[in-house]
């Protein structure tokens, strides 16, 4: 028989989360800082207004760039909470999660050969969706000692003659790290420079604390070099529903278009109903869920502190990411030992980039109780091994 | 410090248990400061007490909680107070609200059985003077209590690993 399957897709290794997953499935006592998703149910409003469109009999495709009274609402969102304004018309596509806009923007932007690149650590989709998208991945590895940010030396010294596109995924998962106006425009003076384009994932917007997420599609004369993602998922707590969108240019959006009306048709009917609610009337929801993930995470760094574990202040997602170099061991190594030796799962850094090595994505979307609990846990681990 | 205080106040009313050094961290402010605002604050009573919410069906202790909607003849000067804060100076009553509607006030009254809350309806509250009539409605079952469920939810199906 033929080999059935393409060369460029058994290639591409599988998300090294899978097999820590498999693990911790076996495993029904373990407790998790391990994943990527909110903690809290979808606002109940949200939810009922989902539920009110099936009793409704809304259950039949939408245009496939989306429903046009939720195009409306996230072009009034995207205005008000990044100041940059979007023709619900032609320039904003709703998609079946931040993911799927990942995946069409490459693979609308990108010939053979063109390079692509991509600061780790960061969301484990990038790289193998360029590679799909017949794109060069470029790697540019973040430093702890920068607050895991990009500066503008890191961005000039990686790009080459093919470079096309910048991805920009602030604030990061699996870092928490953000970027400020001050980081962003030395970033955005050296895309105009080498004019490319960038790929802003902004899918943790909603959650900074401190200080309000900037787009750098907000910066003089970027918003026609930039694809902003963004969604439901985080912010939202509305991850199952699988609800994102991306927006950019006309010229750009129409070809993205395309793809996602062949391939994907159009995102949930449903999801698209319960979202506009979200957008109308759930600022006070996502404001509480703000203020609960702030407060865990102050908890998280306070209780590092205490244990010794050096770990940099994040400002935005729900992750930190301590250092576990002091202990000699590789990630992988620390969070089996942690998930054989006191049941707790947290993500080793490398399944984010090989940058991630001597780091551990701890996940605070648990409640502070679970968070006590692990955390005593940690605690436990770390003095083990440092007394032996 | 208005918005310190805020802080303070929305992370009480869930946990009024909240221990100084925790709250200290979790509002990024210091035990000191969280002590002072608290004792300013149950000084100026806007912190009026710090309560526990029990069920006592669980506890196998029997108790029966009645909703008494109230009508009073208000009086020249006074209005409802007079007669509101007579009300609340029975024991048994656990609150009293002056309300908009077809009543004046709405009583909550908790009593051991349900013939001792019937007494206290008939022998006390309603031949209060200026008391024109009751309704009384007695709780059945507590769904959702202070803003806290008093059912069992469903365990969360979150996956415990995910990118």
């Amino acid at each position: 028989m033929r080999e059935p399957l393409s060369k460029k897709i058994v290639e591409i290794k599988p998300s090294g989360i899978r097999k820590f997953f498999d693990m911790v499935s076996e495993m029904p006592d373990a407790i998790s800082l391990g994943v990527g998703e909110p903690d809290f149910d979808t606002p109940w409003r949200i939810r009922e207004e989902g539920i009110y469109s099936l009793e409704r009999g809304r259950t039949f495709y939408t245009s496939n760039s989306g429903l046009k009274e939720l195009k409306i609402e996230i072009g009034k969102y995207l205005q008000r909470k990044i100041n940059v304004s979007y023709d619900p018309n032609s320039e904003i596509i709703v998609t079946v999660g931040g993911s799927e806009g990942i995946d069409i923007a490459l693979r609308a932007m990108l010939d053979p050969g063109d390079e692509v690149l991509i600061p780790q650590p960061s969301y484990v989709s990038y790289l193998p969706c360029t590679i799909l998208a017949n794109g060069t991945p470029v790697v540019i590895p973040l430093k702890e000692e920068n607050d895991f940010k990009l500066t503008a030396e890191e961005l000039e010294a990686a790009i080459t003659p093919k470079t096309k596109l910048l991805v920009l995924p602030f604030p990061n998962n699996p870092t928490g790290a953000i970027m400020t106006r001050e980081d962003l425009e030395p970033v955005a003076e050296v895309v105009k420079k080498h004019d490319l384009y960038v790929l802003s994932d902004e899918i943790y917007s909603e959650l900074t604390y401190g200080c309000d997420h900037v787009s750098i599609a907000a910066l003089p004369g970027m918003r026609d070099r930039t694809l902003v993602i963004n969604g439901f998922s985080k912010g939202f707590a509305m991850t199952g529903w699988r609800l994102g969108y991306i927006c950019g240019q006309k010229h750009i959006a129409e070809q993205m278009l395309k793809i996602h009306q062949f391939a994907i048709m159009c995102a949930p009917t449903n999801s698209q109903y319960a979202a506009i609610e979200g957008l109308r009337n759930c600022d006070d929801e996502v404001q509480q869920m703000r203020t609960a993930y702030n407060q865990r995470r102050r908890y998280l760094l306070h209780e590092f502190g205490k244990m010794g574990l050096s770990c940099f202040e994040p400002f935005g997602a729900f992750y930190v990411f301590p250092s576990i170099k002091e202990f000699g061991m590789t990630s992988e190594e620390f969070a089996t030992r942690l998930l054989d030796e006191e049941k707790v799962a947290a993500v080793p850094g490398t399944a984010f980039g090989e940058c991630g090595e001597g780091f551990l994505r701890v996940s605070y979307a648990y409640s502070l109780d679970d968070l006590k609990e692990a955390i005593g846990r940690l605690g436990r681990f770390v003095e083990r091994l440092r007394s032996c | 410090m208005e918005e310190m205080r805020n802080q303070i106040l929305k992370y009480l009313e869930k946990n009024s248990r909240a221990d100084l050094g925790e709250l200290a961290v979790l509002l990024d402010s210091d035990e000191v400061t969280i002590a002072n605002e608290m004792a300013q604050m149950e000084k100026e009573k806007i912190i009026c007490g710090y309560h526990t919410l029990i069920d006592w069906d669980k506890a196998g202790v029997e108790r029966v909680n009645a909703l008494i909607e109230v009508s009073v003849k208000p009086q020249r000067d006074k209005g409802f107070d007079k007669t509101a804060e007579r009300i609340c100076n029975y024991p048994e009553v656990t609150a009293v609200y002056l309300t908009s509607g077809g009543y004046d006030l709405i009583v909550t009254v908790e009593g051991k059985t349900l013939m001792e809350v019937s007494r206290f309806v008939s022998g006390k509250l309603s031949p209060i003077e200026d008391v024109i009539s009751t309704t009384t409605h007695f709780i059945l079952k507590k769904y959702k209590d202070h803003g806290t469920l008093m059912f069992h939810k469903n365990k969360s199906e979150r996956m415990l690993v995910t990118p």
